[in-house]
């Protein structure tokens, strides 16, 4: 075999009827679960008297997780052009394929003639968003994204957590963003 | 109070026959049994479940399990979706297993199409699936653990199954409800070193299993409370259509991955462990050994596996096409829109396709009118075969040995009440 399988803990079935009597008292399993128990509690003792590694709770609205995957699907953001104005050709795709059926897009006639359409409404119900990220893949002119932060997600009620077209605006894309595989949209 | 009746195998001194193993104080025949509720919202209950024992002292001579609490009318759902974008819904069906999940139930649409996976694609998805097979048996170990009392092996346990969550969240975008899988491949690429470091990941557990094992294997009261607890013979698990880890524990080998092999399951060396008497010791040491033989899986899918190669395969009529050729070509564009709007039309047919999820078997029946819809789908969920069985083993014995008996055969509110 071309790989190298590591040392597995081996667990072994323990027949009831095979119970010896020093399992029954009990003690030595006392000693044993005090040393690995101990064990454990030194380690961590020692690790956060060093300043290695704090706490694993995060006080989450206030304090954000530093170690985020890049990847994690967090808060929708919607896509400028270099003007400033959304992306979103208001092509209703996102709110066809989302699952929740949260998002709600009314069009209007763009200024721009080539153009044609544009947002005049784009809400994103929070509250009932499940973070598929389906929206994401359906936009057929890359203007919605998710960010991989989960801050701003909350809200002390569910009306409060419905975020409009200005609110996932404010977003810029980084440089030449915005020429995506070669084609331009603006 | 009304005049209770008990039907006759459920008298005490029947029950007393049937467990000898008991020598419990039980009250004089003829006293009236006290009715008690659990749940369904219940601080010992795990999901959301409610029981109806009938009392005598401390022995339950009868007992009403009524599952469906968390009905959130799944299979309504499916026809009213098309197939991919229900595909979040198969998530939450067990949220600890989601890829297992996504991988059914994409994989019975493929089978109606006729699509096949790309090798690196079914290599990638066996990996997945055997990483989620261990969160969920560690979830659930973890679980007994804590009803027992020994909340130590619980964090630890949590522990573990975090670091291959946080490890499946730079893959798919998510811990838990990934989405991961599509019609005919995968949402997107694993990272580059995320196999090495998936890896690195599995041997650090390792460590951590040791110390479980060192706090649980000998351990008397653990011992006491599992051992001839929840008993099940091998007929009435059969009769009631259980399978999984539950069935293995009664020494049934039935095994979905071996009997009818999909993915990539006959390419890697493992095998089906299994039980002596059906008890939540045994169902206990079928998990921890399975844990073991999927460590071993990844570990050789890991070393098997194609580091490139395309994950989707080139048949375009289920999944959306790439996306310069939706930003640069009106047929992709185009393409784009239909799968969209009106979802991948497979052919008329039925079709039933299962998968080994973490409780036992998964199926997907799926009837299509070859629209984009689904006409039908029912999903085969492995829990709601046990609950079937669970009055059968909970009585005859005390009312405390309901939690570990209801931890240890793993109940998902998700998957059970759809
Ligand atoms: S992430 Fe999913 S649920 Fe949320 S808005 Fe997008 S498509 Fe809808
Ligand atoms: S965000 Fe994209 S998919 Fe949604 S309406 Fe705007 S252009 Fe269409």
């Amino acid at each position: 075999m071309s790989y190298q399988l590591p040392d597995f803990p081996d667990m072994n079935y323990y027949d009831r009827k095979k119970r010896t009597l020093l399992d029954q008292l009990y003690v030595k399993e006392i000693g044993r679960g005090v040393w690995i128990t101990s064990k454990h509690l030194f380690r961590n003792l020692f690790k956060w008297l060093t300043f290695r590694k704090g706490g694993v709770v995060i006080l989450y609205p206030e304090e954000q997780r530093p170690d985020l995957s890049p990847n994690n699907r967090g808060r929708h953001v919607l896509v400028q052009r270099r003007n400033g104005s959304p992306r979103c050709v208001a092509c209703q795709m996102c709110a066809t394929v989302c699952p929740a059926s949260c998002i709600t897009i009314e069009a209007e006639e763009s200024d721009d003639a080539i153009i044609q359409k544009r947002p005049k409404v784009f809400n994103i119900d929070i509250s009932r968003c499940i973070f598929c990220g389906f929206c994401v893949e359906a936009c057929p002119v890359d203007a919605i994204r998710m960010l991989p932060t989960t801050e701003k997600l909350v809200g002390y009620n569910r009306f409060k957590m419905i975020y409009d077209r200005d609110t996932l605006l404010h977003w810029n894309p980084v440089v030449n963003d915005d020429v995506v595989h070669g084609y331009n949209p603006i | 109070m009304a005049e209770l009746e008990i039907p006759a195998k459920y008298k005490i001194d029947e029950v007393r026959k049937r467990k000898e193993i008991l020598e419990l104080p039980i009250a004089s025949p003829g006293d009236e049994p006290i009715k008690i509720n659990l749940g369904p919202s219940h601080p010992a209950m795990h999901g959301t479940i409610k029981m109806i024992a009938e009392m005598v002292g401390e022995t339950i001579v009868n007992i009403d399990v009524e599952p469906g609490f968390l009905h959130r009318g799944f299979e309504k759902m499916m026809e009213n979706h098309t197939y991919p974008s229900a595909l979040p819904y198969t998530d939450r069906l067990n949220y600890v297993t989601a890829f297992i999940n996504n991988f059914g139930y994409v994989a019975t649409i493929e089978k109606l199409f006729g699509i096949e996976i790309t090798e690196r694609c079914a290599w990638l998805r066996t990996l997945f699936s055997e990483l989620s097979r261990i969160t969920d048996h560690y979830t659930c170990q973890a679980a007994i653990c804590s009803e027992i009392g020994a909340m130590t092996p619980f964090l630890y346990f949590m522990q573990a199954r975090d670091w291959i969550w946080e490890h499946f969240n730079w893959a798919t975008g998510a811990r838990q409800t990934y989405s991961y899988a599509r019609i005919g491949g995968l949402a997107r690429d694993i990272p580059d070193d995320w196999l090495d470091k998936c890896k690195e990941i599995l041997k650090s557990n390792i460590p951590l299993l040791k110390d479980i094992h060192g706090l649980m294997d000998k351990n008397r009261i653990f011992l006491d409370r599992t051992q001839g607890v929840g008993e099940i013979s091998q007929e009435d698990a059969i009769n009631a259509g259980i399978t999984g880890p539950f069935l293995r524990s009664t020494g049934v080998g039935y095994d979905v991955r071996k009997a009818l092999p999909y993915l990539k399951y006959n390419e890697v060396e493992w095998e089906v462990p299994v039980g002596k008497y059906g008890d939540n010791y045994d169902r206990w040491f079928i998990r921890n050994r399975e844990i073991e033989e999927s460590l071993k899986i990844c570990f050789q899918c890991i070393e098997k596996m194609p580091r490139t190669g395309p994950i989707n395969s080139d048949d375009y009529q289920a999944h959306l096409p790439y996306k310069p050729e939706v930003y640069q070509t009106i047929e992709g564009l185009i393409n784009h829109f239909k799968i969209i709007i009106e979802g991948p039309k497979p052919p008329k047919g039925t079709i039933y396709h299962c998968v080994e999820a973490a409780n036992g078997e998964l199926g997907f029946f799926l009837v299509s009118d070859g629209t984009g819809t689904a006409y039908r789908l029912h999903v085969r969920a492995p829990s709601f075969m046990t609950m079937g069985a669970l009055d059968k083993i909970i009585i005859g014995h005390q009312l405390a040995d309901i939690i570990p008996i209801f931890g240890s055969v793993n109940m998902v509110g998700g998957e059970c009440d759809r």
